[in-house]
């Protein structure tokens, strides 16, 4: 089933053309690969989804619905989520207390209840406490549980990230450059949480990753942007033997003969 | 509590714990969520009754072996006596061990039935299937990351209990006989042996032994149903064996499993236990930590350490030797206990510790001076997996510095004609499996244990441990001395983690020196040092002059005849899976020997460098390659 789709997206900032008639679909409980050299559109196309930036053309469909006027706390809602390339979590707070913000969306309690911390706002606090140590869990924190953001190593401030995204219940998650700056045993560790997160909790995954290695094992499919436009998609197989891919990268042979 | 020593075993004493200890008392907790979760007394033996029939139902039976693979977890404990439950043996292995390591051992004992906490450990069973082929399941207890393999040989432990209940629904008589038919003097257990000297081997020990031990255990040391305990070694240690699943059983305390390896710290400090029992490297480790964190710290705690530390030292030095402190040192220790021990004793999860024991190698006079300074009761014990554990420890009120306590009751102490001490009690193992020559080895004709260790009883009964009845050093005038002592010495160094002391019998005294990477790497970098790698830090000039400081220091308070003469830093961080350690963090000086020959040999000689061009294997199963020069320093 065909969770999200979109179609002939174009972004401009100003006369910069960034994405050019941009179409994929992306299929429920997949993991979703958008690969290319710097520049290409990659994060632009990333925020299109999440509604950080509206494209002036082009559709974005999201379990059937039009969501491309959508402002990003509408399609949070809705169920997509997102990490960013550079870490934007609290760094003043603890870890737990960035999780907790993460289950904000589903959150009821009003200012007076959840002030005086008293009856359904306790009980709440305590289920969705619940639902954050579980993340924990999953992806083996606990002993930063405590922690203040700010002071962590980098591979785990990247975890708590994912763990952030994950608190929101999203059904749709967008990872942007999930293992960068990692070194080859947190990569082997974020990789199996990703997979984890697929398989064991059934969530559709769109990532942008430069480790091809990573790309090719974990990805059921790729789409391949270069210059703001898609230049090849399918599997990762069709998608590394395919020339244009391979021009991208490495550059064009015939280049030099006129 | 009444124990019928001819009819008890661990599935009968923990029926009978569950029938009379209140509902409300936790017999094990493990943190869950962030939260201590816990297991009543009647929750433990449930568990143990439905996995117990389960395996009965899939096969596995009288005399069978049961390997725990994977940490410390109640499960560990459910595992081991439901086996027991159906008069079959557990066997409890090291979790960081290799799948060689594991595969050696599970063919040795010829292991049908494992228990392995998750993917990590079955992993290591899949990969060396081919060299087992008793194997007969694989138990899993964590479902995640399981979901794509699809073996005959692995099952759930959620099924095996699902099996196991339904099995009780329809004989309901059934278990309850099976536990009758349990006889003391069966096999309850299989122990790896330290392997300090060798390949660990396994001594077999029945319920009797390990009753009557816990016992008399219980008899030198009381504990309470009140009392709570951290289970933070591995399982696979004979002590942890008896500190997590024996004493419970006799004396009916909690055993608190932590929430992950990372975390014990913290969780230690939130339970507070009141009994602990280490090997000296732990208590080594805590007590570094304490002095690197001093080094860290304000001018104003540094001051206050630095002034009250002497006074607890002072005073602790008068207690064990039973001299009484005067006056003034008894008020000084008074304000320093209220004003700097006590903050520091909650800050290590010491609080409320009644009882902290070490055993399971030497423990450095200065580790066990620093406890007492800052008021911790540390005792020493004494003894060896093959006679259930423990044959000597300290009394309240009577500990010796030196001295590792006078024998339990109902064990017997000799030294024989070679200084080696003897043992003898009710809890005298079985033997070794599968290994009778070995056996034979180590029990005297008239059937005493030979320990390796050489020693002397003082007039006080008290045993005092010199060292490996082997490793005795003979020095420049004749006098016999411990290498042990040197070592322990120098590790007290916040720098040194490890040091091995080779020579004696008129060679002279050298040392090959283990640096604590965190500590001078830290030190290091205060000193705006830079290096690369590990081996590289370890060659640095100034590294070296910093140990020739710390050498000398260690020298300066030995008797001029056991002073080292030469020494040179290792060039790698020594490491259980190359055996170069044990699974409890022991040097195994014999690999130690022959791994370093080269090194060890230009020390001798006194020459003044060694290139060294070696592989080395990572645990992780890569291999490095190290090339470096390596220092000789005279001290």
């Amino acid at each position: 089933m065909v969770q999200l789709s979109c179609s002939n997206i174009q972004l401009n900032f100003g006369g910069v053309r960034a994405l050019s008639g941009v179409s994929f679909e992306v299929f429920q409980g997949e993991i979703f690969a958008i690969i290319g050299p710097n520049g290409a559109g990659k994060s632009s196309m990333l925020n299109c989804i999440s509604g950080l930036y509206h494209p002036q053309q082009g559709k974005v469909m999201y379990e059937g619905q039009d969501v491309t006027k959508l402002p990003p706390y509408e399609r949070t809602k809705r169920g997509i989520a997102r990490s960013f390339q550079n870490i934007a979590l609290f760094k003043g707070m603890s870890v737990i207390d960035n999780l907790m913000i993460g289950r904000h969306l589903h959150q009821h309690a009003g200012l007076i209840s959840g002030g005086l911390y008293y009856g359904p706002a306790q009980a709440e606090e305590t289920r969705h406490r619940e639902y954050c140590e579980e993340i924990i869990e999953f992806l083996e924190i606990q002993s930063i549980r405590k922690s203040i953001v700010g002071t962590l190593a980098y591979g785990f401030q990247k975890r708590v990230e994912l763990a952030r995204a994950l608190a929101l219940e999203p059904k749709l998650l967008l990872l942007d450059e999930p293992m960068a700056g990692m070194n080859l045993e947190e990569t082997e560790d974020m990789v199996r949480f990703i997979l984890e997160t697929n398989e064991a909790r059934g969530i559709t995954i769109i990532m942008i990753e430069h480790d091809m290695g990573v790309v090719m094992d974990i990805s059921n499919s790729v789409c391949v942007l270069d210059f703001g436009k898609k230049i090849a998609g399918g599997t990762p197989e069709q998608v590394q033997q395919d020339p244009n891919v391979i021009k991208a990268y490495l550059g064009d042979e015939d280049l030099e003969e006129p | 509590m009444q124990i019928d020593l001819n009819d008890m075993t661990f599935p009968k004493l923990l029926k009978k714990q569950a029938a009379t200890i209140a509902a409300g008392k936790s017999a094990l907790r493990q943190k869950g969520l962030g939260i201590w979760q816990s297991y009543s007394w009647q929750q433990y033996a449930d568990n143990v009754r439905t996995l117990a029939l389960g395996l009965h139902s899939l096969g596995f039976g009288t005399g069978e072996k049961l390997a725990i693979l994977g940490n410390n977890r109640p499960e560990s404990l459910f595992a081991e006596i439901a086996a027991q439950s159906v008069s079959g043996i557990a066997v409890s292995l090291y979790h960081d061990s290799t799948p060689q390591e594991v595969a050696d051992a599970l063919g040795k004992f010829d292991v049908s039935f494992v228990i392995a906490e998750d993917q990590e450990q079955v992993d290591k069973l899949l990969d060396m299937r081919d060299r087992l082929p008793k194997l007969y399941r694989i138990v899993y207890v964590k479902k995640r990351g399981m979901r794509k393999y699809h073996d005959d040989l692995l099952v759930s432990l959620a099924a095996v209990q699902e099996l196991g209940s339904a099995l009780g629904d329809q004989q309901p008589e059934l278990f309850e006989q099976l536990v009758a038919a349990g006889n003391p003097d069966d096999t309850a257990i299989i122990c790896l042996t330290s392997g300090t000297t060798g390949a660990p081997k396994g001594a077999m020990l029945s319920h009797r032994d390990l009753i009557t031990m816990s016992l008399a255990f219980n008899e030198a040391d009381p504990k309470q149903e009140r009392d709570e305990y951290v289970s933070l070694l591995p399982l696979a240690w004979f002590g942890e064996q008896l500190m997590s699943v024996a004493a419970p059983l006799i004396a009916g305390y909690t055993v608190n499993f932590p929430e992950k390896q990372e975390t014990a710290m913290a969780d230690l400090r939130e339970i507070g236990p009141h009994i602990m029992l280490s090997p000296p490297k732990v208590w080594e480790s805590i007590a570094t930590s304490v002095r690197v964190r001093m080094m860290d710290s304000t001018p104003f705690k540094k001051f206050m350490f630095n002034t009250f530390l002497p006074i607890g030292e002072r005073y602790a030095d008068c207690v064990l030797t039973g001299i009484a402190p005067p006056v003034s040192l008894v008020i000084g220790r008074f304000f320093a206990d209220l004003l700097l021990f006590r903050a520091l004793r909650d800050r290590l999860g010491l609080s409320h510790v009644r009882s902290a024991l070490s055993g399971g190698a030497s423990l450095g006079s200065n580790v066990f001076r620093f406890y007492h300074a800052i008021g911790v009761n540390l005792k020493q014990l004494y003894g060896q997996t093959e006679i259930a554990g423990i044959t000597c420890m300290h009394r309240n009120g009577d500990v010796r510095g030196t001295t590792v306590g006078s024998p339990l009751p109902g064990t017997e102490i000799r030294i024989d004609e070679h200084g080696e001490v003897l043992s003898k009690s009710a809890g005298l193992f079985k033997g070794y499996y599968g290994d009778a020559e070995a056996t034979r080895q180590v029990l005297t004709a008239d059937g005493w244990l030979r320990s390796g260790d050489a020693g002397h009883l003082d007039q006080h009964g008290h045993l005092t441990i010199t060292d490996r009845i082997n490793d005795v050093l003979t020095v420049a005038d004749g006098s016999t001395f411990s290498a042990q002592q040197i070592e322990n010495n120098l590790r007290f160094s916040p720098y040194i983690s490890e040091a091995v002391v080779f020579g004696g019998s008129g060679i002279p005294l050298v040392a090959l020196i283990g640096i604590t990477s965190r500590v001078v790497g830290k030190w290091a970098g205060d000193n705006k040092l830079s290096y690369m790698t590990f081996a590289d830090l370890t060659s640095r000039s100034e590294v070296i002059e910093l140990i020739a400081g710390e050498v000398n220091r260690a020298n300066a308070s030995m008797p001029e005849q056991a002073r080292i003469v030469r020494f040179a830093i290792i060039y790698k961080e020594l490491d259980a899976d190359e055996g170069e350690l044990t699974r409890t963090g022991t040097v195994r000086k014999a690999t130690i020997g022959t791994l370093y020959k080269d090194l060890i040999d230009a020390l001798h000689e006194g020459a003044e460098t060694v290139a060294i061009d070696t592989n080395i294997e990572f645990p992780d199963g890569k291999t490095g390659h190290i090339k470096t020069t390596v220092a000789i320093r005279t001290a």
